[in-house]
């Protein structure tokens, strides 16, 4: 440079110190970045608070004190209790007789009558039943049953009850608390893993101890197939259409704008769309993990469709026109070069798609697939789809609707089912997209 | 086919092998193509030049039908290739391309394998009726892209892991893989350094042997170095189609002398 151009620019200080107007810019970026670190931070606050509170709510779910009484039930009281009108009652009464006696035996320094028994204990009576019903060899001989406490009971060793909250009644007395002590001294009563949460069925609603959430898990997970199967053939070949071989004209874009307005439609009513389509005019089964399945799918549909065409829009165009440029039909390109590379998107719509549908409660509602539905575990396959089942949150949301404060802890332990069921689904859904995943 | 080499200066002993009338292209409204005639001949190198957006590139993409692609384009008038005309409504543009090959600007390889990108075409086509054929059909194309002796340790590895000029090369060899009769080549060395070029360039008067290449192209001594035929195009008008001597050298509309004297353009 001449020295009579420099003459025209202003002159710059030493590079080593730094203007106002760099340190304004500076200045203002790390303001900028500091502020992201917050949002950051309160975001992963409150993740951390959502756990911690699912996990304490949640984790006594898993967690019950049972009685654990050896009884021997004789041919004559068996055949006494099932010639009764309450059957159930008789086996209890039988049962509360044979701890008593044993409590005699043993000598425990605790005055106890029947009726307390009878209210530290849970639904014994239909679970004896059911056993020697289904085992009538081992009536005579003694039996080790491990009996669910009742939900007060269960809430004194959870720390929900205590001797200061209790208040006399027809479920629990104060007086009632020394027995339950001195029975957990002698190892009678104690707090074991509840396998039956995890595998059982629905109990009714004075019995929180004997609910599980097994049975609408796999009513979930019935669910999810027939999510699957349907929304992502039809999703994808709906967007494929749309995207690469459709007109652009008034129709398509009619069509394209109803499907955004698909996505943003209450779930709800999607339920009632269900409940007056597939149930009342196409008469499938009520409270039908399909007819729930077919629901979700309308729901899901737009989601995957919305996903896949971006998946789909983002392949460079040039990766079309090779193909095209070889002679490879409008086909061929899109099912050996466009699909390949957009798998990996339209994986994630997918998924995203499956877990909003996962956690959908209202619908299943308005179809019959409340959580009391969810008694027994389907038979095979079919009655999978279609005998009467609940689904994991309509299961959760009907515990949290019922009184006894037990089976609001059932409820916490069903969302950490079912976080685990969706987690579960995004792991897989990880490792299909790295199968996927190809670089351009 | 004709064997005869032939030099730059010559056109002596050629036949039609493209034969557009009257083309006419539209971009909804706009007029892109006006009027364009040109006959272009079998083993020559027909280049287009002109100005960014005067149409050339358009005209080439009429050639191949790949403007089909393109909702809002229209084509008028008459392209015939051996004398059938590729606008018929009887014409399949899938037969028309593996007829008439593409090479683009920008190197396309699928992101497959370097054997697959080859084999692709072949294998749609039912050009093979086993492996060993088609091992032979991709050991074939790569050698006349000039790219076997570098790659043929490497066949499975990715074809977008090769260099840029590479890349280019085995677009090439993709092309003619296929056995077209057509090359068309839309600016392919624009992105590739000179080494590179001449590579390309090399292989382009090569090619010639056995094809009728029509490349477009903004640098003029790339047009002059490879072509035997120019057409220059300026605002969707052919202005002029001549020998390429005759155009570089002694043009006769003075825009052509313009532009190639670097006054417009």
């Amino acid at each position: 440079m001449t020295d009579a151009s420099m003459d025209n620019v202003p002159v710059k200080g030493s590079l080593t110190t730094v203007d106002a107007r760099t340190k304004k810019r500076n200045a203002a970026e790390k303001r900028f970045k500091a502020y992201g670190l917050v949002a950051i931070m309160i975001g992963l606050f409150f993740l951390v608070v959502l756990a911690v509170s699912i996990l304490r709510s949640g984790l006594p779910a898993f967690t019950q004190a049972e009685v654990r009484v050896e009884f021997t039930l004789t041919q004559a009281q068996f055949d006494e209790a099932e010639s009764q009108m309450l059957k159930t009652k008789a086996y209890e009464n039988f049962f509360i007789a044979a701890l008593q006696s044993q409590l005699e035996e043993r000598g425990l320094d605790v005055s106890f009558d029947p009726a307390a028994i009878e209210r530290l204990l849970g639904k014994t009576g239909s679970t004896i039943r059911e056993y020697f019903r289904e085992n009538p060899d081992q009536i005579g001989t003694p039996v080790t049953f491990n009996l669910a406490a009742s939900s007060r009971v269960d809430g004194y060793f959870k720390g929900r009850v205590s001797r200061d909250t209790v208040v006399d009644s027809r479920f629990l007395e104060v007086t009632d608390l020394d027995l339950v002590d001195a029975l957990a001294d002698a190892g009678i009563i104690i707090t074991a893993f509840n396998w039956n949460f995890i595998t059982g069925s629905d109990s009714g609603v004075d019995n929180p101890g004997g609910a599980g959430i097994g049975v609408s898990v796999i009513g979930s997970f019935f669910m999810m197939l027939v999510v699957l199967a349907l929304s992502l053939p039809i999703g994808v070949a709906a967007s494929i259409y749309l995207e690469e071989f459709a007109p652009q004209n008034w129709f398509t874009d009619l069509i394209e704008v109803n499907i955004s307005n698909l996505a943003a439609v209450p779930s709800i009513v999607f339920g009632i769309l269900g409940l007056a389509v597939f149930i009342q005019f196409m008469h499938l089964p009520q409270s039908a993990p399909l007819v729930g399945g077919l629901v979700l799918t309308l729901m899901t549909l737009p989601t995957i469709i919305i996903s896949t065409r971006a998946s789909l829009k983002s392949v460079p165009p040039s990766i079309r026109e090779a193909a095209l440029g070889v002679g490879a039909s409008k086909m061929q390109t899109v099912f050996h070069h466009v699909l390949p590379l957009a798998a990996p998107g339209i994986l994630t719509g997918t998924i995203i798609g499956l877990a909003q549908a996962l956690g959908e409660t209202a619908p299943l509602l308005l179809i019959g697939m409340v959580g009391f539905i969810a008694r027994a575990y389907p038979e095979g396959v079919v009655s999978g789809f279609i005998d009467p089942n609940s689904a994991m949150p309509a299961q959760i949301y009907t515990w949290a609707a019922r009184a006894d404060a037990g089976f609001y802890e059932k409820a916490w332990g069903g969302i950490i089912i079912l976080l685990i069921f969706l987690l579960t689904m995004n792991i897989i859904a990880i490792i299909l997209r790295r199968r996927f995943e190809r670089r351009w | 086919m004709y064997d005869i080499p032939h030099h730059t200066q010559e056109t002596a002993v050629t036949d039609v092998k493209i034969k557009a009338k009257d083309v006419q292209v539209y971009y909804g409204n706009n007029h892109a193509i006006k009027d364009v005639s040109v006959e272009i001949e079998n083993n020559t190198v027909t280049a287009f030049i002109g100005p960014s957006g005067c149409g050339k590139s358009t005209f080439l993409r009429c050639l191949n039908r790949m403007n089909d692609t393109i909702d809002i384009c229209r084509v008028e008038g008459d392209i015939l290739i051996d004398g059938d005309d590729i606008y018929d409504k009887r014409v399949d543009p899938v037969q028309l391309r593996a007829k008439v090959g593409m090479v683009f600007q920008k190197p396309n390889p699928f992101p497959k394998s370097i054997y697959d990108n080859i084999a692709y075409g072949p294998r749609i086509h039912g050009m093979a009726r086993n492996k060993a054929e088609l091992d032979d059909i991709v050991e074939r194309a790569l050698r006349r892209g000039a790219i076997w002796d570098e790659v043929k340790d490497r066949l499975q590895a990715p074809g977008t892991g090769l260099s840029g000029g590479q890349q280019q090369r085995l677009c090439i060899a993709r092309a003619v893989a296929t056995e077209p009769e057509v090359l068309l080549m839309d600016e392919p060395c624009s992105a590739l350094d000179p080494i590179a070029t001449a590579q390309v360039e090399e292989l382009i008067d090569e090619l010639r042997q056995n094809y009728a290449v029509v490349i477009v192209t903004h640098s003029m001594q790339q047009a002059a170095r490879v072509s035997q035929k120019t057409a220059f195009f300026h605002l969707g008008n052919l202005v002029e189609y001549d020998d390429t001597s005759k155009i570089f050298t002694n043009p006769e509309d003075s825009r052509t002398e313009s532009y190639i004297t670097g006054r417009i353009g």
